[in-house]
Protein backbone atom coordinates (compact mmCIF):
# COMPACT_ATOMS: atom_id res chain seq x y z
CA UNK A 1 0.00 0.00 0.00
CA UNK A 2 1.39 3.64 -1.12
CA UNK A 3 1.71 6.05 2.06
CA UNK A 4 -1.36 8.33 2.73
CA UNK A 5 0.38 11.17 0.62
CA UNK A 6 -2.61 13.37 1.02
CA UNK A 7 -4.17 12.67 -2.11
CA UNK A 8 -7.80 13.84 -2.86
CA UNK A 9 -10.74 13.83 -5.42
CA UNK A 10 -13.10 16.01 -5.69
CA UNK A 11 -15.98 14.49 -7.67
CA UNK A 12 -19.24 13.33 -7.91
CA UNK A 13 -20.62 9.79 -8.47
CA UNK A 14 -22.11 10.33 -11.67
CA UNK A 15 -19.57 11.60 -13.92
CA UNK A 16 -17.03 9.15 -15.66
CA UNK A 17 -14.45 12.07 -15.92
CA UNK A 18 -14.58 11.53 -11.90
CA UNK A 19 -14.45 7.63 -12.05
CA UNK A 20 -11.09 7.79 -14.39
CA UNK A 21 -9.13 9.69 -11.66
CA UNK A 22 -10.34 7.25 -9.03
CA UNK A 23 -9.87 3.97 -11.26
CA UNK A 24 -6.28 5.17 -11.88
CA UNK A 25 -5.80 5.51 -7.76
CA UNK A 26 -7.35 2.47 -7.17
CA UNK A 27 -5.01 0.26 -9.48
CA UNK A 28 -1.82 2.39 -8.32
CA UNK A 29 -3.25 0.88 -4.76
CA UNK A 30 -2.83 4.56 -3.76
CA UNK A 31 -5.53 5.51 -0.32
CA UNK A 32 -7.40 8.63 -1.20
CA UNK A 33 -9.75 10.89 0.42
CA UNK A 34 -13.17 11.66 -2.13
CA UNK A 35 -14.97 14.91 -1.62
CA UNK A 36 -18.07 14.94 -2.99
CA UNK A 37 -18.99 18.25 -5.06
CA UNK A 38 -22.20 19.89 -4.60
CA UNK A 39 -22.31 20.55 -8.05
CA UNK A 40 -25.35 23.46 -7.54
CA UNK A 41 -24.02 25.87 -6.32
CA UNK A 42 -19.94 24.82 -7.23
CA UNK A 43 -17.84 24.31 -3.78
CA UNK A 44 -15.32 27.32 -3.01
CA UNK A 45 -13.03 24.76 -3.31
CA UNK A 46 -13.96 24.12 -7.22
CA UNK A 47 -14.04 27.63 -8.22
CA UNK A 48 -10.17 27.95 -6.55
CA UNK A 49 -8.97 25.00 -7.82
CA UNK A 50 -10.31 24.87 -11.16
CA UNK A 51 -11.02 28.55 -12.56
CA UNK A 52 -10.23 28.32 -15.73
CA UNK A 53 -12.92 25.16 -16.54
CA UNK A 54 -15.05 25.31 -13.07
CA UNK A 55 -15.30 21.37 -13.57
CA UNK A 56 -15.05 18.23 -11.90
CA UNK A 57 -12.64 15.86 -11.25
CA UNK A 58 -9.81 17.99 -9.84
CA UNK A 59 -7.18 15.80 -8.02
CA UNK A 60 -4.97 16.98 -5.33
CA UNK A 61 -1.99 15.87 -4.17
CA UNK A 62 0.21 17.36 -1.57
CA UNK A 63 -2.19 20.37 -2.11
CA UNK A 64 -1.46 20.59 -5.63
CA UNK A 65 -4.72 20.65 -7.99
CA UNK A 66 -4.75 18.49 -11.54
CA UNK A 67 -7.43 19.31 -13.43
CA UNK A 68 -8.84 17.12 -16.55
CA UNK A 69 -9.60 13.40 -16.41
CA UNK A 70 -7.07 12.81 -19.20
CA UNK A 71 -4.07 14.74 -17.69
CA UNK A 72 -4.84 13.27 -13.94
CA UNK A 73 -4.46 9.98 -15.23
CA UNK A 74 -1.28 10.70 -16.65
CA UNK A 75 -0.04 12.57 -13.70
CA UNK A 76 -1.28 9.82 -11.28
CA UNK A 77 0.57 7.13 -14.09
CA UNK A 78 3.52 9.29 -13.86
CA UNK A 79 3.59 9.68 -10.11
CA UNK A 80 3.30 6.11 -8.78
CA UNK A 81 5.66 4.84 -11.10
CA UNK A 82 6.35 0.69 -9.55
CA UNK A 83 2.80 -0.50 -9.33
CA UNK A 84 0.50 -1.12 -12.34
CA UNK A 85 1.90 1.19 -15.51
CA UNK A 86 -1.13 2.39 -16.75
CA UNK A 87 0.58 3.90 -19.94
CA UNK A 88 2.27 1.35 -22.76
CA UNK A 89 6.03 1.77 -22.16
CA UNK A 90 6.61 2.04 -26.01
CA UNK A 91 6.42 5.52 -27.68
CA UNK A 92 4.13 4.24 -30.49
CA UNK A 93 1.70 2.26 -28.34
CA UNK A 94 1.19 5.06 -26.05
CA UNK A 95 0.19 7.07 -28.97
CA UNK A 96 -1.83 5.02 -29.87
CA UNK A 97 -3.21 4.74 -26.95
CA UNK A 98 -3.89 8.67 -26.85
CA UNK A 99 -5.09 8.96 -29.70
CA UNK A 100 -8.25 6.18 -28.87
CA UNK A 101 -8.61 8.57 -25.77
CA UNK A 102 -9.35 11.15 -27.76
CA UNK A 103 -11.29 9.73 -30.18
CA UNK A 104 -13.76 8.21 -27.69
CA UNK A 105 -14.28 11.59 -25.78
CA UNK A 106 -14.22 13.76 -28.24
CA UNK A 107 -15.83 11.75 -31.58
CA UNK A 108 -17.84 8.48 -30.40
CA UNK A 109 -19.10 9.52 -26.79
CA UNK A 110 -20.64 12.68 -28.24
CA UNK A 111 -23.11 10.51 -30.41
CA UNK A 112 -24.87 8.59 -27.31
CA UNK A 113 -25.90 12.10 -26.06
CA UNK A 114 -26.97 13.36 -29.57
CA UNK A 115 -28.71 9.90 -30.18
CA UNK A 116 -30.90 10.32 -26.79
CA UNK A 117 -31.61 14.22 -28.06
CA UNK A 118 -32.91 13.05 -31.35
CA UNK A 119 -36.59 13.58 -32.10
CA UNK A 120 -37.12 11.75 -35.57
CA UNK A 121 -36.41 8.22 -36.07
CA UNK A 122 -34.24 9.33 -39.12
CA UNK A 123 -32.41 11.41 -36.55
CA UNK A 124 -31.90 8.51 -34.80
CA UNK A 125 -31.34 6.16 -37.53
CA UNK A 126 -28.22 8.24 -38.94
CA UNK A 127 -26.78 8.89 -35.30
CA UNK A 128 -27.43 4.86 -34.43
CA UNK A 129 -25.37 4.40 -37.96
CA UNK A 130 -22.38 6.67 -36.70
CA UNK A 131 -22.63 4.87 -32.96
CA UNK A 132 -22.32 1.24 -34.97
CA UNK A 133 -19.61 2.29 -36.68
CA UNK A 134 -17.64 3.64 -34.06
CA UNK A 135 -18.01 0.78 -32.46
CA UNK A 136 -16.64 -1.43 -34.88
CA UNK A 137 -13.30 0.95 -34.69
CA UNK A 138 -13.03 0.11 -31.01
CA UNK A 139 -13.72 -3.63 -31.63
CA UNK A 140 -10.86 -3.09 -34.30
CA UNK A 141 -8.60 -1.00 -31.86
CA UNK A 142 -9.34 -3.98 -29.03
CA UNK A 143 -7.02 -6.40 -31.76
CA UNK A 144 -4.39 -3.64 -32.50
CA UNK A 145 -4.14 -2.53 -28.77
CA UNK A 146 -4.28 -5.96 -26.76
CA UNK A 147 -2.33 -7.78 -29.14
CA UNK A 148 -4.54 -10.93 -27.98
CA UNK A 149 -4.85 -9.78 -23.92
CA UNK A 150 -8.06 -9.39 -22.30
CA UNK A 151 -7.37 -5.52 -21.89
CA UNK A 152 -6.83 -2.78 -24.58
CA UNK A 153 -3.82 -2.49 -22.58
CA UNK A 154 -2.67 -6.08 -22.86
CA UNK A 155 -2.25 -8.27 -20.16
CA UNK A 156 -3.38 -5.60 -17.84
CA UNK A 157 -6.04 -2.67 -17.03
CA UNK A 158 -4.64 0.54 -19.12
CA UNK A 159 -4.94 3.96 -20.19
CA UNK A 160 -7.99 3.04 -22.97
CA UNK A 161 -9.37 0.71 -20.87
CA UNK A 162 -9.63 3.31 -18.10
CA UNK A 163 -10.99 5.79 -20.50
CA UNK A 164 -13.70 3.40 -22.59
CA UNK A 165 -14.33 1.65 -19.22
CA UNK A 166 -15.57 4.94 -17.30
CA UNK A 167 -18.60 5.71 -20.03
CA UNK A 168 -19.46 2.21 -19.55
CA UNK A 169 -22.63 2.96 -16.80
CA UNK A 170 -23.41 5.99 -19.54
CA UNK A 171 -23.66 3.54 -22.42
CA UNK A 172 -25.39 1.36 -20.67
CA UNK A 173 -27.97 3.96 -19.43
CA UNK A 174 -28.48 4.80 -23.34
CA UNK A 175 -29.09 1.54 -24.19
CA UNK A 176 -31.80 1.21 -21.59
CA UNK A 177 -33.19 4.75 -22.17
CA UNK A 178 -33.24 4.16 -25.68
CA UNK A 179 -33.26 0.92 -26.34
CA UNK A 180 -30.55 0.12 -28.95
CA UNK A 181 -28.30 -2.03 -28.03
CA UNK A 182 -24.76 -0.37 -28.39
CA UNK A 183 -22.31 -3.36 -27.03
CA UNK A 184 -24.16 -6.08 -29.52
CA UNK A 185 -22.05 -8.90 -28.87
CA UNK A 186 -23.26 -10.53 -32.15
CA UNK A 187 -21.67 -7.58 -33.93
CA UNK A 188 -18.50 -6.40 -31.41
CA UNK A 189 -17.92 -9.78 -29.51
CA UNK A 190 -14.70 -8.65 -28.22
CA UNK A 191 -15.92 -5.04 -27.17
CA UNK A 192 -19.18 -6.91 -25.15
CA UNK A 193 -16.67 -9.08 -23.39
CA UNK A 194 -14.58 -6.73 -22.57
CA UNK A 195 -17.23 -4.44 -21.25
CA UNK A 196 -18.28 -7.44 -18.79
CA UNK A 197 -14.69 -8.34 -17.89
CA UNK A 198 -14.03 -3.76 -17.00
CA UNK A 199 -17.34 -3.83 -15.04
CA UNK A 200 -16.24 -7.15 -12.80
CA UNK A 201 -12.61 -5.56 -12.38
CA UNK A 202 -11.77 -4.82 -8.66
CA UNK A 203 -10.69 -1.13 -9.27
CA UNK A 204 -13.79 0.03 -11.53
CA UNK A 205 -16.71 -2.03 -9.43
CA UNK A 206 -15.56 0.06 -6.28
CA UNK A 207 -16.41 3.43 -8.22
CA UNK A 208 -18.89 2.40 -10.73
CA UNK A 209 -22.48 3.72 -9.82
CA UNK A 210 -25.51 1.32 -9.73
CA UNK A 211 -27.36 1.19 -13.13
CA UNK A 212 -30.61 2.06 -11.46
CA UNK A 213 -29.08 5.16 -9.80
CA UNK A 214 -27.46 6.25 -12.87
CA UNK A 215 -30.89 5.76 -15.01
CA UNK A 216 -33.17 7.74 -12.31
CA UNK A 217 -30.04 10.63 -12.71
CA UNK A 218 -29.79 10.04 -16.84
CA UNK A 219 -33.65 10.53 -16.66
CA UNK A 220 -33.24 13.75 -14.61
CA UNK A 221 -30.76 15.05 -16.99
CA UNK A 222 -32.27 14.40 -19.83
CA UNK A 223 -35.66 16.15 -19.08
CA UNK A 224 -33.91 18.97 -18.47
CA UNK A 225 -31.69 18.98 -21.48
CA UNK A 226 -34.47 18.65 -23.46
CA UNK A 227 -36.49 21.18 -21.65
CA UNK A 228 -33.83 24.26 -22.37
CA UNK A 229 -33.32 23.08 -26.23
CA UNK A 230 -36.73 23.53 -26.75
CA UNK A 231 -37.34 26.54 -24.74
CA UNK A 232 -34.01 28.47 -27.35
CA UNK B 1 7.33 12.36 -54.76
CA UNK B 2 6.16 9.22 -55.23
CA UNK B 3 3.27 7.61 -52.78
CA UNK B 4 5.46 5.06 -51.75
CA UNK B 5 6.35 5.76 -47.89
CA UNK B 6 9.56 4.86 -46.45
CA UNK B 7 10.54 1.60 -45.15
CA UNK B 8 12.51 3.97 -42.96
CA UNK B 9 12.82 7.33 -41.93
CA UNK B 10 10.37 10.28 -41.03
CA UNK B 11 7.54 11.57 -43.54
CA UNK B 12 5.23 14.31 -42.44
CA UNK B 13 2.12 15.04 -44.01
CA UNK B 14 0.69 18.70 -43.95
CA UNK B 15 -0.21 21.62 -45.33
CA UNK B 16 2.05 24.63 -45.37
CA UNK B 17 -1.12 27.10 -43.63
CA UNK B 18 -1.71 24.44 -40.93
CA UNK B 19 -0.63 25.39 -37.28
CA UNK B 20 -1.17 21.81 -36.41
CA UNK B 21 1.73 20.52 -39.30
CA UNK B 22 3.69 24.10 -38.03
CA UNK B 23 4.03 22.25 -34.69
CA UNK B 24 5.12 19.17 -35.92
CA UNK B 25 7.87 21.19 -38.13
CA UNK B 26 9.07 23.02 -35.30
CA UNK B 27 9.25 20.12 -32.99
CA UNK B 28 11.55 18.00 -35.66
CA UNK B 29 13.98 20.76 -36.20
CA UNK B 30 14.22 21.62 -32.64
CA UNK B 31 15.27 17.78 -32.39
CA UNK B 32 17.31 17.90 -35.46
CA UNK B 33 15.52 15.40 -37.75
CA UNK B 34 15.40 14.79 -41.04
CA UNK B 35 12.54 13.68 -42.50
CA UNK B 36 10.51 14.23 -45.88
CA UNK B 37 7.81 16.91 -45.90
CA UNK B 38 4.45 15.95 -48.46
CA UNK B 39 2.61 18.87 -48.88
CA UNK B 40 -0.98 18.06 -49.08
CA UNK B 41 -3.80 19.70 -51.12
CA UNK B 42 -6.53 19.70 -48.54
CA UNK B 43 -9.30 20.99 -51.18
CA UNK B 44 -8.29 17.08 -52.89
CA UNK B 45 -6.94 15.12 -50.10
CA UNK B 46 -4.87 12.45 -51.48
CA UNK B 47 -5.07 8.85 -51.60
CA UNK B 48 -2.30 8.56 -48.75
CA UNK B 49 -3.85 11.07 -46.26
CA UNK B 50 -6.94 8.97 -46.18
CA UNK B 51 -5.27 5.95 -45.93
CA UNK B 52 -2.59 6.97 -43.05
CA UNK B 53 -5.42 8.70 -41.12
CA UNK B 54 -9.11 7.47 -42.41
CA UNK B 55 -11.01 8.56 -38.90
CA UNK B 56 -10.21 12.41 -39.04
CA UNK B 57 -8.97 12.63 -42.65
CA UNK B 58 -6.73 15.18 -41.60
CA UNK B 59 -3.09 16.66 -41.12
CA UNK B 60 -0.57 16.29 -39.85
CA UNK B 61 0.17 13.04 -40.12
CA UNK B 62 3.52 11.71 -38.93
CA UNK B 63 4.96 8.36 -40.82
CA UNK B 64 8.22 6.79 -38.90
CA UNK B 65 9.63 3.98 -40.38
CA UNK B 66 6.13 3.31 -42.10
CA UNK B 67 4.22 4.01 -38.98
CA UNK B 68 1.43 6.79 -38.80
CA UNK B 69 0.65 8.90 -35.81
CA UNK B 70 -1.85 11.59 -35.56
CA UNK B 71 -3.37 14.54 -33.64
CA UNK B 72 -1.02 17.21 -33.79
CA UNK B 73 0.04 16.96 -29.56
CA UNK B 74 0.10 13.49 -29.59
CA UNK B 75 2.59 13.70 -32.34
CA UNK B 76 4.56 16.00 -30.26
CA UNK B 77 5.12 13.95 -27.17
CA UNK B 78 5.73 10.51 -29.40
CA UNK B 79 8.69 12.59 -30.64
CA UNK B 80 9.78 14.20 -27.57
CA UNK B 81 9.76 10.56 -26.59
CA UNK B 82 11.47 8.72 -28.90
CA UNK B 83 14.45 11.47 -29.48
CA UNK B 84 14.79 12.86 -25.60
CA UNK B 85 18.13 13.22 -26.20
CA UNK B 86 21.18 12.58 -23.19
CA UNK B 87 19.79 11.99 -20.05
CA UNK B 88 16.00 13.88 -21.72
CA UNK B 89 18.45 17.04 -21.73
CA UNK B 90 16.44 18.19 -25.19
CA UNK B 91 12.48 17.28 -23.65
CA UNK B 92 9.98 19.32 -24.72
CA UNK B 93 7.75 18.27 -21.87
CA UNK B 94 9.56 18.83 -18.00
CA UNK B 95 10.50 15.83 -16.27
CA UNK B 96 8.67 16.45 -13.02
CA UNK B 97 5.11 15.27 -13.51
CA UNK B 98 2.91 18.39 -11.75
CA UNK B 99 5.11 20.39 -13.86
CA UNK B 100 4.03 18.15 -16.75
CA UNK B 101 0.35 17.79 -16.28
CA UNK B 102 0.36 22.09 -16.46
CA UNK B 103 1.85 22.29 -19.63
CA UNK B 104 -0.23 19.82 -21.11
CA UNK B 105 -3.19 21.97 -19.20
CA UNK B 106 -2.18 24.58 -21.41
CA UNK B 107 -1.73 22.72 -24.61
CA UNK B 108 -5.12 21.04 -24.11
CA UNK B 109 -6.31 24.61 -23.51
CA UNK B 110 -5.04 26.26 -26.61
CA UNK B 111 -6.67 23.32 -28.68
CA UNK B 112 -10.24 23.99 -26.89
CA UNK B 113 -10.37 27.67 -26.36
CA UNK B 114 -7.94 29.17 -29.52
CA UNK B 115 -8.56 26.92 -32.69
CA UNK B 116 -12.48 27.41 -33.09
CA UNK B 117 -12.33 30.72 -31.99
CA UNK B 118 -9.69 32.14 -34.24
CA UNK B 119 -11.56 30.39 -36.91
CA UNK B 120 -14.66 31.91 -35.98
CA UNK B 121 -13.29 35.25 -36.18
CA UNK B 122 -13.10 35.11 -39.88
CA UNK B 123 -15.51 32.65 -40.97
CA UNK B 124 -18.70 34.39 -38.86
CA UNK B 125 -20.05 37.46 -38.15
CA UNK B 126 -22.42 39.93 -35.78
CA UNK B 127 -22.90 37.93 -32.24
CA UNK B 128 -21.22 34.45 -33.22
CA UNK B 129 -17.97 36.64 -34.11
CA UNK B 130 -18.27 38.92 -30.77
CA UNK B 131 -18.78 35.55 -28.72
CA UNK B 132 -15.39 34.26 -30.96
CA UNK B 133 -13.49 37.66 -30.13
CA UNK B 134 -14.33 37.66 -26.44
CA UNK B 135 -13.46 33.84 -26.03
CA UNK B 136 -10.39 34.14 -28.13
CA UNK B 137 -8.61 37.40 -26.10
CA UNK B 138 -9.68 35.75 -22.86
CA UNK B 139 -7.65 32.79 -23.54
CA UNK B 140 -4.91 34.83 -25.26
CA UNK B 141 -4.89 37.04 -21.83
CA UNK B 142 -5.09 33.89 -19.54
CA UNK B 143 -1.61 32.45 -21.43
CA UNK B 144 -0.34 35.77 -21.15
CA UNK B 145 -0.57 35.62 -17.34
CA UNK B 146 0.46 31.83 -17.53
CA UNK B 147 3.89 32.95 -19.48
CA UNK B 148 4.25 35.85 -16.72
CA UNK B 149 7.91 37.54 -16.91
CA UNK B 150 9.41 33.81 -17.92
CA UNK B 151 10.89 34.12 -21.22
CA UNK B 152 9.28 31.02 -22.59
CA UNK B 153 6.48 28.93 -21.46
CA UNK B 154 8.75 26.34 -20.35
CA UNK B 155 10.84 29.00 -18.25
CA UNK B 156 14.20 29.25 -19.48
CA UNK B 157 13.78 26.34 -22.05
CA UNK B 158 11.78 26.81 -24.98
CA UNK B 159 9.06 23.49 -24.53
CA UNK B 160 5.82 21.85 -25.09
CA UNK B 161 3.28 24.91 -24.62
CA UNK B 162 5.25 27.21 -26.80
CA UNK B 163 5.15 24.45 -29.43
CA UNK B 164 1.66 24.53 -28.95
CA UNK B 165 0.69 28.34 -29.60
CA UNK B 166 3.75 29.61 -31.10
CA UNK B 167 2.22 27.66 -34.66
CA UNK B 168 -0.48 30.06 -34.76
CA UNK B 169 1.65 32.91 -35.12
CA UNK B 170 1.28 33.19 -38.69
CA UNK B 171 -2.27 33.34 -38.39
CA UNK B 172 -2.68 36.76 -35.80
CA UNK B 173 -2.78 38.98 -38.23
CA UNK B 174 -5.19 37.53 -39.93
CA UNK B 175 -7.18 37.15 -36.44
CA UNK B 176 -6.03 40.67 -35.78
CA UNK B 177 -7.90 41.99 -38.72
CA UNK B 178 -11.01 39.84 -39.07
CA UNK B 179 -11.53 40.69 -35.53
CA UNK B 180 -10.48 44.26 -35.06
CA UNK B 181 -8.39 42.65 -32.08
CA UNK B 182 -5.49 45.50 -31.94
CA UNK B 183 -3.70 42.27 -30.19
CA UNK B 184 -0.05 44.31 -30.28
CA UNK B 185 -1.78 46.65 -27.87
CA UNK B 186 -4.15 44.21 -26.09
CA UNK B 187 -0.81 41.41 -25.38
CA UNK B 188 2.09 43.31 -25.21
CA UNK B 189 4.08 40.18 -23.40
CA UNK B 190 2.84 37.38 -25.80
CA UNK B 191 3.24 39.53 -28.56
CA UNK B 192 6.84 40.16 -27.65
CA UNK B 193 7.44 36.33 -26.55
CA UNK B 194 6.15 35.62 -30.36
CA UNK B 195 9.46 37.50 -31.33
CA UNK B 196 11.36 36.23 -29.08
CA UNK B 197 10.46 32.26 -30.45
CA UNK B 198 10.90 33.78 -34.22
CA UNK B 199 14.77 33.85 -33.09
CA UNK B 200 14.64 30.31 -32.93
CA UNK B 201 15.57 28.65 -36.66
CA UNK B 202 12.80 25.98 -35.87
CA UNK B 203 10.34 28.27 -35.79
CA UNK B 204 11.13 31.15 -38.17
CA UNK B 205 11.44 28.29 -40.82
CA UNK B 206 8.19 26.73 -39.96
CA UNK B 207 6.11 29.88 -39.89
CA UNK B 208 4.64 30.86 -43.00
CA UNK B 209 4.23 34.76 -44.10
CA UNK B 210 1.32 35.97 -42.28
CA UNK B 211 0.16 38.37 -45.54
CA UNK B 212 0.01 34.57 -47.57
CA UNK B 213 -2.13 33.38 -45.11
CA UNK B 214 -4.53 35.89 -45.20
CA UNK B 215 -4.53 36.07 -48.99
CA UNK B 216 -5.58 31.67 -47.75
CA UNK B 217 -7.70 32.72 -45.51
CA UNK B 218 -9.33 34.84 -48.35
CA UNK B 219 -9.61 31.73 -50.87
CA UNK B 220 -11.38 30.08 -48.49
CA UNK B 221 -13.74 32.04 -47.03
CA UNK B 222 -14.89 32.40 -51.07
CA UNK B 223 -14.17 28.21 -51.27
CA UNK B 224 -16.92 27.81 -48.64
CA UNK B 225 -19.07 30.41 -49.88
CA UNK B 226 -18.36 32.93 -46.78
CA UNK B 227 -19.23 36.56 -47.71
Amino acid sequence: MAESEDVKVLGAWPSPFVMRARIALNLKKVDYEFIAETMHPKSELLLKSNPVYKKIPVLFHKGNPICESLIIVQYIDETWTSVHPILPADPYDRAIARFWAVYIDDKWNPRMREYNMANTDEERAAVAEQIFAGAKLLEEAFQTCGKGGKWFGGDAVGYVDIVLGSWLGWIRVTEKMSGLKILDGDKFPQLAAWADRVCAEEAVKSVMPEINKMLEFGATMMARLKAASSAK
Amino acid sequence: MGSDLPEKGLVLLSSWASMFGIRVMIALEEKGLEYEYWGQDLGNKSATLLRLNPIHKKVPVLVHDGRSICESLIILQYIDETWPGADGASCFLPADPLARSRARFWADLIDKKITDAGANLWMTKGEAQAEAKKEFMESLKLLEGELGEKPYFGGETFGFVDIALVCFASWFHTYDVSGSLNMEAELPKLMAWVKRCQERESVSKALPDPLKVYDFMLILKKRYGIE
